[in-house]
C-alpha cells in the first residue's frame, strides 16, 4: 500500500526522529509513505480570519499538490494535521473561498506549472487528510498491527498525550471525542502497553506560548507532566513535535522550580511502535530527548 | 335571486377616517352592481353600529353583508353573529380589511388610500356575491378522554376531566403512576415533601369512579379524528395477574435476582419481580423478563410462582391489546434528563461521584436508597463539599441544547439548601450562568439559600471535572473576579438539560402531532393556544411540551382538561365549514390531494374511484386545492371562481 505523505517542516528538520521512526514503522507494516514530490510549510497556524483566503493558501496549495498523488494524505505532526484538515474543510464547505483560493493557485506561477502539467481541475477538497494513527486504525487495522508486534510492552506504563490540535474544534476535526478520546488508548492496547489514563491528556501543553510567555507554557506543560507522573506512568507518548518540546525539554525548568521533581521521558508514538515492532535501534533515535527514555526502556528489557 | 349586498364602512374613530375618505367610499360602493345599501359609521363594532347593520339587513332585505373595517381576526365573529340575528347566514357576512391593509399603512396618502379601500371592498363584494349559506359541520362525539402519561400533569388532567363529569382512560407505560415527581425529595420553593403532596392524587386517580387507570400499558395505534378516536392500547405482559394479586410482596422478597432500580436512578437495586417504590399505585408487582432467571435460563427458578399465595404469577401471560373509543386525547408524556454520558468534560458516566440531579433527589428522599442521608456513591462517605453545576447541556448551542431547561437553577438551589440542612459543616457550591428564578417565591428561595444556608454561588462555567486522590476535582472560572477556580470536592451534581421523554417522539409520530426540533410537543399558538396541538382533539400537558416545574405542569394540565371539558360541553362536535370539497364529476382519482394533505383528511373512495374529504378532519388549509391538477378540489366560499372575480375587481380601473 502506497500513501502520499506530508512530513511538514519540523519533521524534516528538528523532529527527524519522528519522521524516521514513522517511515520505518510504516514499511514494516507494509505501507510505503510516499513523500509529496513538492510541498511547502502548512502555515503552522489555522487562521481564524473569516474575510480573507490568503492565510489558507499555503495548506490549500499543499492539498492541491497532494491531489495529484492520491485521494489521501497522511500526516504525523498534530499542527500539520490540524491546519491541513481545517483548510480542506474550508474548501469543501465555503464555495466562495474555494473559488478565490483556486484563482490564487492559478495565478501562482509555480503552482500553475506544477498543477497544470498534471491536472487542469480546481482543488475542491477531494483529498482526505488522515493522521498516521487513523491510517493505522482504518487502513492497516489495529489487528494487523497487533500481529506484527514482536516485543510485548505489557510492563511499560504509558500515558497517551493527545494535546489539543488533534481534537478541537470537534465539529471541524472530527478526529475523536475531544472530552473522552480513545483512539490513542486503543493503539497502545494494540501494542500491549499498560495504558495510563490521566486527566490532563487533552489539556494544552502551552503550544506556541513557549515563544512569547515561557512561564505560562511551562506551567501548562508541568500540569500535564505531573499528572502523568502522579498516575504512575513510565513514559509519555505524543503525536506532536511542539508538545514533545514543551513536555520534554522544559522539564529542565520544571525541575528547577519544583523540589524533588521526578523527570519522565516523552517520546513519539511511532518510536514506541517501532520498539514494539522490533525495529532496530538506528531508526529509533533518542539522542534528541532531554529526558533519556533508554534507562526505563532498558529496565523493562525493551532495548 | 338577485343578490342584495349591504356595505358598512367603519371610521374606526380616526384610524380609518383619518386617512380614507369614508364618505366617498360609501358613496362609490353604493353605485357598485349588486350593492343594495351602502353607509358609513364612526364605530361599527359598537352596539349602535351593530344595530345599524341589523336594521339595514331587515329594512333592505339584504342577502349579504360587507363590513369594511379592521382585520377579520378581530371582529368577524361579531358581525357574523349580528348577521345571524338579523337573518343573514353568518358565512355570507364578510369583512373587508381597510385598516391594517390600508389606512394604517398609507398614512399621508389620502387619495390613494381611498382608492385602495374602494377596491378592497369591491373584491369582497365579488366574493360575497358567490358566498353560499353554510352551516357549521356537526360530527358525533364520544365523551370520553384518553390521557397518555400519569406523571403529575397526566394525573391532574385526568382528575380534572373526570371531575367535570367525563370518563377518562389514563395510560401509563411504567408499572406505577407518579412519574418523575414521585422520585423527588422535597419541592421548591416551599420544601414540602413531594410524595406527601403527590400520593393523595395518585390514590385519587386510581380510585376515581370515572377513571380507568391502565398502568404498564402503551399506545399502540390511534385512528380517527376529533370526537371519534379509536385507540389501541397495549397492556404489556406483567406476568402477574394484577387483578388477582393482593400486593403481599412475598414474590418480591423471595426473588433472588437483583438489578438496578430505575426509580432509584441506579443508586439501589430492585428485584426482577418488583414494585418500583413503596407507595406505588397500583401497589402490585410486575415481572421484568429481561432480568428474570426463569426467562433467561429456560424455566429455571420459578420461585415467585411457587411462593405466591394466590397463584397469580403467570409466565405464559401475553401482551393484550385493548381498544377504546375516545373523543379527545391529552398527551402528558413528560421529560427525561439529557444523558449524563454526553457530558464527557465532566466525566459523566465515568466517575461514580458525578451524578445527576434526579440521583441526588433519590439520595435526599427519605424513602430513597440512603434513607435521606447524603452519601457518596463511590464509598458511602458523607461528602463535605459538593459542587452543583447548572446548564449541563442547556444553553449550549455549540455542543448540546440551545434552550434553557428552566427548572435546574431552582432544583439545584433546593439541593444545595437541603444538603446544608443535612450536613451542617458541609460546603455547597453552585456554578451558574444566571440564576433564573422567575416564579412566585423563587427569588426569595434563592436568596435564602445564599444568605441563610451559606450556599456559595460562583458565576461561571465548569470546564472540566476529573478524579484525583479520591476527590472530584472541579475546574471552573469565576467570571466576576476573572479568576480560575479549582475545587477539590467530594461530589458533583449535574443539572442536566431537560429533554423530551425518549418514547414521546415516537408516540407523537403515531398520533400525528407536531413536535419542535428537539422533540417537545408543539403547541397550536405559542401564546394564545398553549395547551392545544394544531391537530384538533389533541391537548398538551406538562414537560412534554417544554421544560416545566410542578406548578406550571399542573396549571397546563388543568388548562388542557378545561379545553377537553369545553369540547365535551356540546353533544356533537361543531366546526367551521370553510373546508375543502371535491367535485365528484371532474375528479380523476389521481390521489395528489391525499399525498399532500397534512391532516390525513383526504381519502380515496375505492368504490367511485375518486378522492373525498372527511369533513370532520379537514382544517381548510388549502394544500389539496393548490395541488389538484383538475381544479376539482375547491374551498367552500373561496372557490377558484370567487378568487378570479376578486382579482378582476382588484385590477379593474
Amino acid at each position: 500500500m502506497k500513501i502520499p505523505y506530508y512530513p511538514g517542516c519540523t519533521l524534516h528538520e528538528r523532529a527527524l526522529d519522528f519522521d524516521v521512526s514513522a517511515r520505518e514503522c510504516a514499511k514494516t507494516l507494509g505501507v510505503e509513505l510516499e513523500e509529496l514530490p513538492i510541498w511547502t510549510c502548512c502555515g503552522a497556524v489555522f487562521p481564524l480570519v473569516t474575510d480573507s483566503v490568503m492565510e489558507i493558501l499555503a495548506p490549500v496549495r499543499n492539498l492541491a499538490y497532494a491531489s495529484r498523488e492520491g485521494d489521501k494524505l497522511v500526516t504525523l505532526c498534530s499542527f500539520c494535521y490540524h491546519v491541513l484538515k481545517r483548510a480542506n474543510r474550508t474548501i469543501r464547505t465555503d464555495p466562495e473561498k474555494a473559488e478565490k483560493a483556486n484563482l490564487f493557485l492559478r495565478a501562482d506561477t509555480e503552482a500553475r506549472e506544477e498543477i497544470e502539467s498534471y491536472t487542469r481541475e480546481d482543488y475542491t477538497g477531494q483529498v482526505e487528510v488522515i493522521h498516521f494513527l487513523e491510517m493505522l486504525r482504518d487502513l492497516v487495522g489495529y489487528e494487523a498491527v497487533a500481529k506484527k508486534v514482536r516485543r510485548k510492552l505489557k510492563d511499560l506504563r504509558v500515558a497517551p498525550y493527545y494535546g489539543c490540535m488533534l481534537l478541537r474544534p470537534k465539529k471541524e476535526m472530527e478526529f475523536d471525542d475531544p472530552e473522552q478520546p480513545s483512539i490513542f488508548e486503543e493503539f497502545l492496547e494494540t501494542l500491549g502497553c499498560d495504558v495510563v489514563d490521566f486527566p490532563m491528556k487533552t489539556e494544552c501543553c502551552g503550544g506556541f506560548q513557549i515563544v512569547s510567555d515561557e512561564d505560562l507554557a511551562i506551567a501548562c506543560s508541568r500540569n500535564v507532566v505531573s499528572s502523568a507522573i502522579k498516575r504512575g506512568a513510565d513514559v509519555i507518548v505524543t503525536t506532536c513535535p511542539l508538545c514533545r518540546y514543551n513536555l520534554d525539554k522544559k522539564q529542565e525548568e520544571m525541575a528547577k522550580e519544583v523540589r524533588g521533581f521526578r523527570k519522565i521521558p516523552v517520546i513519539y508514538f511511532t518510536q514506541l511502535l517501532g520498539i514494539a515492532l522490533g525495529i532496530d535501534g538506528e531508526h529509533i533515535d533518542f539522542t534528541d530527548n532531554y529526558v533519556d527514555p533508554r534507562p526505563v526502556l532498558a529496565e523493562k528489557s525493551l532495548l | 335571486m338577485e343578490e342584495r349586498i349591504g356595505v358598512f364602512v367603519c371610521h374606526c374613530g380616526s384610524n380609518i377616517a383619518g386617512v380614507v375618505d369614508v364618505k366617498r367610499v360609501a358613496e362609490e360602493l353604493g353605485k357598485y352592481p349588486g350593492v343594495a345599501h351602502s353607509t358609513d359609521y364612526t364605530y361599527m363594532c359598537s352596539d349602535p353600529g351593530q344595530n345599524l347593520v341589523k336594521d339595514a339587513i331587515k329594512e333592505h332585505n339584504l342577502t349579504g353583508v360587507i363590513v369594511a373595517a379592521c382585520s377579520p381576526t378581530l371582529h368577524e365573529a361579531t358581525f357574523r353573529r349580528a348577521g345571524r340575528v338579523a337573518g343573514v347566514n353568518p358565512y355570507q357576512v364578510e369583512i373587508a380589511n381597510i385598516r391594517e391593509h390600508c389606512s394604517w399603512v398609507h398614512q399621508g396618502e389620502k387619495e390613494a388610500a381611498t382608492e385602495k379601500a374602494i377596491k378592497i371592498i369591491k373584491t369582497m363584494v365579488e366574493k360575497a356575491r358567490l358566498d353560499e349559506a353554510l352551516d357549521p359541520i356537526s360530527v358525533p362525539m364520544t365523551h370520553k378522554a384518553l390521557v397518555v402519561g400519569a406523571g403529575i400533569a397526566g394525573i391532574q388532567a385526568a382528575l380534572d376531566i373526570a371531575n367535570a363529569g367525563h370518563e377518562v382512560v389514563l395510560v401509563e407505560k411504567s408499572p406505577s403512576v407518579g412519574g418523575h415527581m414521585a422520585q423527588l425529595s422535597e419541592t421548591f420553593p416551599t420544601l414540602d415533601c413531594s410524595q406527601c403532596i403527590m400520593t393523595p392524587k395518585m390514590v385519587e386517580v386510581s380510585q376515581h369512579p370515572r377513571i380507568n387507570l391502565m398502568t404498564y400499558s402503551e399506545i399502540d395505534d390511534v385512528a380517527g379524528f376529533v370526537g371519534n378516536f379509536k385507540v389501541k392500547i397495549r397492556k404489556k405482559a406483567a406476568y402477574v395477574d394484577r387483578d388477582a394479586c393482593t400486593g403481599c410482596g412475598v414474590c418480591v422478597e423471595k426473588c433472588p435476582v437483583k438489578t438496578e432500580s430505575e426509580f432509584d436512578e441506579g443508586l439501589a437495586m430492585r428485584k426482577a419481580i418488583y414494585t418500583p417504590f413503596p407507595q406505588a399505585v397500583p401497589n402490585k408487582p410486575v415481572l421484568d423478563p429481561e432480568h428474570c432467571t426463569y426467562f433467561l435460563k429456560d424455566g429455571k427458578c420459578g420461585i415467585c410462582q411457587k411462593v405466591c399465595p394466590v397463584g397469580c404469577v403467570d409466565y405464559e401471560q401475553k401482551d393484550e391489546i385493548i381498544e377504546e373509543e375516545v373523543g379527545a386525547i391529552v398527551v402528558a408524556t413528560g421529560y427525561d434528563l439529557y444523558p449524563i454520558e454526553n457530558m464527557g468534560e465532566y466525566g459523566g458516566g465515568k466517575y461514580a461521584d458525578v451524578i445527576t440531579g434526579l440521583q441526588f433527589e433519590r439520595m435526599l428522599s427519605a424513602s430513597g436508597p440512603t434513607e435521606g442521608e447524603v452519601r457518596r456513591p463511590s464509598d458511602g462517605k458523607e461528602p463535605k463539599e459538593i459542587v452543583f453545576l447548572t446548564c449541563c447541556g442547556s444553553r449550549d448551542p455549540e455542543a448540546h441544547m440551545p434552550y434553557c431547561s428552566k427548572v435546574c437553577c431552582m432544583y439545584l438551589t433546593k439541593h444545595a439548601m437541603l444538603y446544608k440542612h443535612k450536613v451542617h459543616d458541609g460546603q455547597a457550591y453552585v456554578f451558574y450562568m444566571d440564576v433564573r428564578t422567575a416564579g412566585k417565591g423563587y427569588e426569595e428561595f434563592y436568596t435564602r439559600a445564599a444568605e441563610e444556608d451559606d450556599v456559595l454561588y460562583i458565576r461561571g462555567k465548569v470546564s472540566k471535572i476529573y478524579e484525583e486522590d479520591g476527590k472530584v476535582m472541579v475546574w471552573g472560572v469565576d467570571t466576576l473576579t476573572g479568576k480560575k477556580v479549582e475545587i477539590a470536592a467530594d461530589m458533583a451534581v449535574l443539572g442536566l438539560a431537560t429533554v423530551p421523554n425518549v418514547a414521546a417522539k415516537k408516540l407523537a409520530n403515531k398520533l400525528k402531532i407536531h413536535t419542535d426540533e428537539w422533540g417537545f410537543l408543539a403547541e397550536a399558538h405559542p401564546k394564545l393556544r398553549p395547551v392545544e396541538s394544531l391537530a384538533p382533539g389533541f391537548y398538551l400537558a406538562g414537560a412534554a411540551q417544554g421544560p416545566k416545574d410542578i406548578p406550571e405542569a399542573v396549571a397546563q394540565a388543568s388548562g388542557a382538561a378545561s379545553k377537553v371539558a369545553h369540547l365535551f360541553a356540546e353533544e356533537e362536535y361543531h366546526r367551521e365549514p370553510i373546508i375543502a370539497w371535491i367535485d365528484e364529476d371532474t375528479c380523476a382519482g389521481c390521489r395528489v390531494c391525499i399525498s399532500v394533505c397534512p391532516y390525513d383528511a383526504a381519502e380515496f373512495d375505492e368504490e367511485n374511484g375518486i378522492a373525498k374529504i372527511q369533513e370532520a378532519i379537514c382544517e381548510g388549509c388549502g394544500a389539496c386545492i393548490a395541488a389538484c391538477p383538475s381544479a376539482s378540489a375547491q374551498q367552500r366560499n373561496l372557490t377558484d371562481e370567487q378568487v378570479y372575480k376578486m382579482v378582476s375587481a382588484a385590477l379593474e380601473g
